[in-house]
Formats: C-alpha cells, structure tokens, sequence
C-alpha cells in the first residue's frame, strides 16, 4: 500500500444510491482495497444527464455547477458508472464552453473523473481481484462506457481472476440494450426491441450471469430477461469482483435486512 | 416529398410489427456491420484516411463559395451548364426545362437522394414524361410505388420473395419469374436494357463535383449511371452545393472511405467521371451537359451548429450500425434521409417541427459517430437539436415538466435526501417479496415490455452515513 493514500470522492450516482447501493458499497470496498482512502460527499445527487441529453441545457449545468463544487476538493472523482463519469469527463467542459470561469473548473475535474474499473486498472494498477463467484458470466459493454471512455479490457481483465467465474462473449457485446435514459420511456417500442435483442444475446451464450458496469443498462437488461422469465441474473461488475456477489441479484427478492457489508 | 415524421412514433410501431421488414433488417444489418469491420481492418491506414477525408471537407465547407464559382467557370469551359437552385420547386422548374428542350418521353434515372427531395418522379410523370428509375434497388421501390428506405439500399426492406412476387406481377410473365437473386438481377436487367436506348435525357446524382476539372463523379455497383449518362442526349446532373471538392485527388481519397464505410468494399464497382458533352473525337457522350445545383437549406447550416454534418458522404454507415435504425427501418424517419444523418438533417431541412421525434428517438449510443468516415458528431449534433426543441417547447410538456422538477429537486440536496429516501423506502417495501414490479403507477413506459427492479429499500448516502463512514464535506 502507497504511503500516503489517495483520497478519492466517490460518485456515487443517482441510481446506486437510490436503487442499489450495494454497488457503492462494492465501489468504496474496491478503492480501498486498491490504497484509496474513499470520500463520499454528502452534497452530490445527480451527475445532470437526464437533462442534459433532454436538451435543458441551463439545468443540466446548474445541476453540473453542484457536482463541480462538490468534488473538485479531490484528487481523485470515481463513479460506478460509464455514463457518469462519460458526462462528467467529455461533456461538462463543453457545458460550460461559454464560461471561462466555470470551464477551467469543469476541465480540472473532467481531468480527474474516473469510471471505477478503469480507475482501479490503468490509475491504481490493480490486476487481480480477490474474490469467488461460481458461474458463466456474460459482460455487456455500456455504451459510454465504451465509446466515451474506452472501457473494455479492463472489466474483463479483472474478471478474468476471479475465482470460479468463466467469462462467456455476446455476439454483439458492443450494442446498445435499449436503455439511454430518458430514450427508453420516451420511445418505449423501439426501446423494447432492442432489450429484447440483448436478451436473446445473452440468453444465447447460456450464462447464468450477465454484468456490466452502469446500473442503467442493467436494470434495462435485468427487467426485460425477468419478464421473459430467464434464468439469468443481472449484476453490476462491482459487485463481482469486490466478492459481493452473493448479494440476491438485480430484481431478485431481498434476503434479510440491508446493510453495508 | 411530403414528410411523415410527425408520426415517427405510429410509423415506428409499424416497423417493429412488419414481419418481413423485421427479417430483412436483422439480416442487412449483420451483414454490412461485419464487411464494414473488415474492410476497416484491412487498411493500415483508415483512421488516419477519416482525418484526410475530414481535413478536406472541412476545407471546402470553409471556402465553399470558392470551389463552387471555380467548379461553375470549369463545366462553363467544358461546354456545360451549371444551373443555381435555391428551392426544390425552382430546380424542377429548371430540371423540366432542360427535358421540354429535348423533347423527352422517357427519363432514365440513377439512383439520387436529391430527386428524393425534388419529389422528382412525380412532377415529371405530371408533366407528361416518364421517369425510369435504373438502380435495381431504386427500380424496385418505383415499381412498388414505395420510398427507398436507406440511401445507398433503397429496397432493403424488401425480402427476395416480395420483389420475385412483384416482378412477377409487374413484368406479367405468366406467373413465372426468377426466384433466385441472380435470375432477378437477370430479369430487371433484360426490362431495363431497351428503357436506356430509349431515354431522352439521363438524370443522375453524383457523389463528388470537382472544383478543379467541372467533373461530376458517381459510384455504382451496377453500372447503371454509365449507361443513364451515357446514351441520351442530355446529361442532367441533379447535386447538392456539399457534394464539391477541389480537385480529383481529393475525390479519390473520399473514395476510398466511402465504399468501405458503405459496404465494404475496397472500391464501388463503376467509378464514372463525367466533364462535359461529348467532344468532337470522343467515342460516346451526350450532346448536352447540364448541373442543377440544388441548396435546399445547406447554405442556412454553413456556420451554424450543424456545419459538419455536411461533410456527409452518404455512405450509410451511421444507419447500418443504428440500433434504432435496425428495429423499425428507414422509413419510420418519414422523409428522404433515415437514420442517424437524418435525424440532424432532416430538421435542419424541412424544420424541428416536422422532425422533433428523430433526434429524440436515439439512445446516444454513440456507434453512429464511431463508424462514421467523416467524424460527424452526431448524437452531439442531435442534442443541440433537443435543446432547440425544449426551448420552443416542441415536445410533450410532461416531459419537460419531469425534467425541470427532477433538476429542481437535484440542486437542493437538502430535500433531495428525505424526498428520495421517503420514495425508496417505499418501493423497497413494496417490492420486497418479488424483487421486482410487473406493473408501476406512471412507469408504463418501462413496464409495458420489462419488469422494473425494486429498490433495495434504503439509499447508499443513508447507510453509508450509518455506518459512521463519512468524511469530509459537511
């Protein structure tokens, strides 16, 4: 371990606060472990997307301003999401283009905003995790994840040492699941269709787990093998490899009272 | 032509329930995603060719004026006429024209996306002169009587089995008719073959104007501009002011990402370069030569938001790889261009009003812009367009009702925290025993084909908060 630790913000985002915090959890476990000293601001709430990408462009960068105030003190901002930290390291600078001020500030943190998994991989030089998990998993690549930020390897590298866990390929792992935010209620048809096509992937590798690493898209993915009754559980990358994968899984019934670990 | 883009969501659903549309994407998708790839990779130098073929975009867009008089003075000294439209009806006032002068029955046409927004085909059957559409793609939607769905595969909706079952019909050959794709490559040639010696005037598009030469240049696979171009006596080409660019060389290397980018080929088949009428000495041509250069609001995107989508080669790739695209095909869009460039185009040309749906129906996956030769930002391009909707308020007022009240709560942590965990609470209780909902109040949405995931009932601030972990601020 470094002798003095970064001292990391995490973003947690909307939805893992919200909906699933065992991903935070799982998150915070997994920075420490990797000699952070993990911070969790208590003024973040939403990176500002929904209403960036719904075209507010004036309560997007009111809601950006907060989360620049809140974690520019860092050296460090890490998010459990693709998308997230997408927003915050490729769009807040051109948010705030008009604004000289604010776009030095929003440059400086977009420098230093991480998605969790490349983080640990290509900032902290994590190449093998601790921990089990019993079963084929199939690892689906979140749009921005992917495209905004590059990540790809590095979720299955570290996967690729967990214990017991075989890795199973999509035919298509790079196509969207039909989730995009607002995308999937606005237009919930074309969205359906193409939830059910990363279904039938998935379904077709015979994995008994699918992972990746934004809570959007798997909720999407989780929701949709749920009603066709699939047998396969949905669980954010996090989770698995921070070993807390013998968490029920998204959509599954909850076991006992919910607590940090 | 007329726009149904209103009604992308009714034409959208549409899409998604027409079996054979269904089949017919999923297996052009596959394929043109697949040969893109490899031809990609085939190439050392691709990514490097994309910023040549932007660098040079780029360049003319910012002197268009230039290349365009430059490319007028050349097809003047060629012995062709270059004709200014602004407005689809003055270009087929002038397209009309030039036909009355040579006295033309029949017109045989290349495949064009501009004659697609002149509404061409109709306009001239009103005025007495017969298109004949020579493309097999395009000649099969004609004899349908239907659109192209995708601007370089405007029958890609149809499967094999409907168009035997239209040639069937519309060549009258007794029920008989090919069933292989050969044989009806075979037949639409043999029924196209006497219309070309017959034309009075060939129409084609063209995918390049060289500034330098006067030159027009189209790509085909099938070698149909040549003959369109060739055999009448009047060559019309019918060009948009983005399609120039200065000089031959420039072409080529826009060339070459092209056919890769489209589908994946190294090069199109028939590269026809065209300068002029016929010289004295040269072997075939036509007598007349003549360019209508069409604006159609290009000229009102120069130096706006949206400049770069004019770099546009009409490759396709952007709706080849569209999921979107993939689920309710091409003529969902309800215009001329389907897809990703159609979503930024098409409210740039006939307004956000007609067209607000499209650049609202895309998840911003971003594989639009990763495969496009052109490095045009798309979803970027589409978000300004949403922003333009949501100031003039041109979307469901519900939405944004939902979106200022979630940015509302968003900034003021202090209630954000109560008002969320209150509602978690509430749906982790709810949900508790399965796990998931079937059915939420105002989630139709989601729910109608996916269960919604039940919260794990208290929120990560709360627990981390309770467990004595929190640090730093406040």
């Amino acid at each position: 371990m470094p002798a003095t630790r970064r001292r990391v913000g995490l973003f947690v985002t909307c939805l893992v606060d919200l909906f699933r915090p065992t991903v935070g959890f799982a998150a915070a476990a997994l920075l420490e472990r990797a000699g952070c000293e993990v911070v969790v601001p208590a003024a973040q709430t939403c990176c500002g997307q929904p209403a960036y990408n719904s075209g507010a462009r004036g309560h997007a960068k009111a809601i950006a301003r907060a989360a620049v105030a809140a974690f520019e003190p860092f050296a460090a901002t890490v998010a459990p999401s693709g998308s997230c930290a997408g927003m915050i390291r490729r769009h807040y600078p051109a948010l705030f283009a008009d604004e000289p001020a604010w776009a030095e500030r929003a440059e400086r943190l977009a420098a230093r905003t991480f998605e969790l998994v490349s983080f640990l991989t290509d900032e902290c030089g994590v190449s093998e995790v601790d921990a089990r998990y019993e079963d084929t998993a199939a690892y689906h690549d979140s749009c921005s994840g992917l495209r905004e930020l590059g990540v790809r390897a590095q979720p299955r590298r570290l996967l690729a040492t967990v214990e017991g866990l075989r890795l199973a390929e999509l035919a298509a792992p790079d196509v969207c699941c039909g989730f995009g935010g607002t995308f999937c209620v606005k237009y919930p048809d074309v969205s359906a269709r193409m939830a059910a096509d990363k279904a039938a992937d998935i379904r077709a590798t015979g994995a008994g787990t699918v992972l990746a690493g934004d809570l959007g898209c798997l909720f999407n993915i989780a929701g949709r093998l749920s009603r066709e009754g699939a047998p396969v559980r949905a669980r954010h990358v996090a989770e698995v490899l921070a070993g807390l994968g013998d968490r029920p899984a998204i959509g599954e019934p909850a076991r006992g009272p919910l607590s940090g670990r | 032509m007329d726009a149904t883009s209103r009604a992308f969501v009714a034409n959208a659903r549409a899409g998604l329930g027409d079996a054979a549309l269904q089949r017919s994407l999923a297996r052009f998708q596959g394929g043109f995603t697949v040969k893109r790839r490899e031809a990609a990779a085939r190439l050392p130098e691709f990514e490097a060719l994309r910023d040549r073929a932007r660098a040079i975009k780029d360049h003319t867009l910012a002197a268009l004026d230039h290349y365009l008089e430059r490319f007028e003075e050349k097809v003047a000294e060629s012995g062709g006429t270059v004709h200014w439209c602004r407005t689809p009806a003055e270009a087929r006032a002038e397209i009309l024209a030039l036909c009355r002068a040579a006295g033309a029955r029949t017109v045989t046409k290349s495949k064009s996306m501009i004659a697609e927004e002149l509404d061409l085909n109709p306009f001239l059957e009103a005025h007495g002169i017969e298109p004949v559409e020579t493309d097999l793609g395009e000649y099969i939607v004609q004899l349908a009587g239907e659109r192209p769905s995708h601007i370089i595969a405007p029958a890609v909706h149809k499967t094999r089995e409907q168009v035997a079952d239209l040639f069937r019909e519309k060549h009258g050959n007794d029920g008989r008719g090919a069933e292989r794709i050969a044989d009806l490559v075979e037949e639409a040639r043999r029924a196209l073959r006497p219309r070309y010696l017959a034309a009075d005037v060939g129409i084609t598009g063209a995918n390049f104007l060289v500034a330098e030469t006067g030159s027009s240049v189209v790509v085909t696979n099938e070698g149909n501009a040549d003959l369109t171009q060739l055999l009448p006596r009047t060559h019309i080409v019918i060009a948009t002011l983005e399609k120039v660019v200065p000089t031959l060389d420039d072409a080529a290397t826009l060339m070459r990402v092209l056919a890769r980018s489209a589908t994946g080929q190294e090069f199109s088949t028939y590269t026809t370069v065209s300068t002029g009428p016929r010289r004295p000495g040269d072997a075939d041509g036509p007598a007349a030569f003549h360019v209508v250069l069409l604006d159609n609001g290009r000229a009102r995107m120069l130096g706006s938001p949206f400049q770069d989508a004019l770099r546009c080669i009409k490759c396709g790739a952007c709706m080849n790889h569209c999921p979107v695209y993939g689920a309710v095909g091409g003529h969902a869009y309800g215009w001329v261009y389907p897809g990703p460039i159609g979503a930024v185009l098409t409210p740039n040309l006939i307004g956000l009003e007609e067209a607000r749906h499209l650049p609202e129906a895309s998840s911003f996956c971003g594989r639009c812009e990763e495969v496009c030769p052109m490095r045009i930002p798309l979803p970027a391009m589409m978000r300004v367009l949403r922003q333009t909707a949501f100031e003039r308020r041109l979307g469901p007022a519900a939405a944004r009702a939902g979106i200022r009240a979630w940015a509302w709560l968003a900034r003021r942590p202090a209630l954000y925290r109560p008002a969320t965990g209150f509602a978690v609470r509430l749906l982790g209780a709810l949900g508790r025993r399965r796990g998931r909902f079937r059915r939420l109040p105002l989630a139709r949405g989601w729910t109608v084909a996916r269960d919604m995931p039940a919260p794990e009932g208290a929120t990560f601030q709360a627990l981390w908060r309770r467990r004595g972990r929190q640090w730093g601020q406040r």
